[in-house]
């Protein structure tokens, strides 16, 4: 490969990685915000919220992009830039999946905190700020690190579009070097670096965060393996 | 924002004839995986490690790559190796392999949820490993994890959009065929994201039934 055949991978990587930072940030905060209404003591917020998570994982992430880049700017009359019609489109639909995350690990705690709470005349923000969210972020840490792969994997879905993003540029020279065995290897190798450095990173934050309430990181395969986020609410776990 | 109620019947028979397509991508795609997954969740159990070692690496390769750059590896690399097969049947292989280290994992946790007691009934009966495996084991196992495959069919159907990158024409091909031979973007595909929605919603349901029969 020429170096500057190498140029365009490396545009290709940086679009990748930007492109899965905005997005990674619009989904989390997606989570917390819906994950959060759907323990709301109004029915109806959480109904909302519900519809959301019900509409947002049923469809597919790529039929959402093409939603967002095309039927979106005639509707509204908005043209949103690739690099923010792509975060959008993903943002929003992994946004759903993380909900649940949110959703299961606030349900997990135990409810003994939340009574605690209440003698304590903790107003429920109070409660939520300083006694749920803090013992339920670091068991969300796991299966979040799931999703951020998946996310990752979700990325290479705006080469559809036209984004320079890493699986585009790989196209781009396999059109130009004619050798598709090669360069597909390359780019599903960088893919899955990435995909491992992220990983680190998360078993990381989750140690860090895990001491913080005086907590071991779980042992074994079966917490850190890469599980398909929740896409029908059934059948979760294996009993 | 216009709404063409007359491009939808347009397109409305486009839409069934993508939806086949779906549909039989769908299905094929997930006996692949269901049977590959369970080679994967077997081979892991060996006791060599010169067969568990190249599995897990292999497998755990697919699951965190990209599909979308596994479709375009098979579609543009097997005819290269001399195996030309249709659009069709190379994106159905894809995301039969894709799904397939998936599902090994759930085959895995189905395994080791047998209780040990059933283990050791089997040496105590003497049974043989094949039958031990294939009337002990593997119908509590599989009845354990039904649930869980449905999940991975519910991902794995929209995930089939992705085939249309390897020009095979499932529901959002026609859609982009049509609103690209039309100028219609809307119709086409508010109608087939709504059919995604209803179909996993419906999916979803029926797991939940399965789910009450089958795991108790």
């Amino acid at each position: 490969m020429t170096s500057g055949l190498w140029e365009l991978v490396l545009k290709g990587i940086w679009t990748t990685v930007q492109l899965l930072v905005f997005s990674s940030l619009l989904a989390a905060a997606v989570s917390f915000v819906v994950g959060v209404a759907r323990t709301h003591r109004l029915w109806i917020v959480r109904f909302l919220a519900g519809v959301y998570t019900e509409v947002f994982r049923g469809t597919s992430a790529l039929v959402m992009i093409f939603w967002v880049f095309f039927v979106l700017p005639p509707a509204f009359g908005w043209q949103l830039v690739p690099m923010w019609a792509g975060t959008l489109a993903l943002g929003l639909t992994y946004g759903a999946y993380g909900s649940e995350i949110v959703r299961g690990a606030l349900k997990a705690v135990d409810p003994a905190q939340q009574e605690g709470g209440i003698a304590l005349s903790f107003t429920p923000w109070q409660r939520m700020r300083l006694i749920l969210l803090p013992q339920a972020v670091p068991e969300m840490i796991p299966p979040f690190s799931n999703l951020l792969i998946e996310l990752l994997k979700g990325t290479a879905l705006v080469s559809v579009m036209g984004m320079g993003d890493l699986a585009f540029s790989g196209n781009l020279v396999r059109l130009a070097l004619q050798e598709s065995a090669e360069i597909y290897t390359y780019l599903l190798l960088i893919y899955f670096v990435i995909a491992f450095l992220l990983t680190r990173v998360m078993r990381g934050l989750e140690k860090k965060l895990k001491a913080g309430v005086g907590k071991a990181p779980e042992r074994g395969v079966s917490a850190h393996e890469l599980k398909r986020a929740q896409t029908t609410g059934v059948g979760g776990h294996v009993a | 924002m216009k709404w063409d109620w007359n491009a939808v019947g347009d397109f409305m028979p486009k839409f069934w004839d993508g939806l086949l397509v779906t549909l039989q991508a769908l299905a094929l795609g997930s006996l692949i995986s269901f049977a590959l997954g369970l080679v994967w969740a077997l081979l892991m159990r060996t006791p060599s490690r010169w067969v568990r070692w190249p599995v897990g690496v292999v497998t755990e390769f697919v699951r965190n790559t990209p599909l979308l750059v596994q479709l375009f590896f098979l579609f543009y690399v097997l005819p290269e190796w001399g195996l030309t097969l249709s659009a069709l049947a190379t994106g159905v292989i894809g995301i039969g392999l894709h799904y397939s280290t998936y599902t090994m994992q759930v085959y895995r946790a189905g395994i080791e949820a047998v209780p040990v007691g059933q283990w050791e009934a089997a040496t105590a009966l003497n049974l043989p490993v094949t039958r031990t495996w294939q009337v002990v084991i593997l119908p509590q196992a599989i009845r354990r994890v039904v649930p869980a495959l449905g999940n991975y069919v519910i991902a794995m159907l929209k995930d089939t959009p992705m085939l249309m990158v390897i020009t095979v024409l499932e529901m959002l091909g026609q859609a982009r065929l049509f609103a690209q031979e039309h100028f219609q973007f809307t119709e086409p595909l508010t109608v087939i994201g709504v059919a995604f929605i209803v179909i996993s919603y419906l999916a979803s349901l029926l797991m939940r039934s399965l789910e009450r029969r089958l795991v108790r």
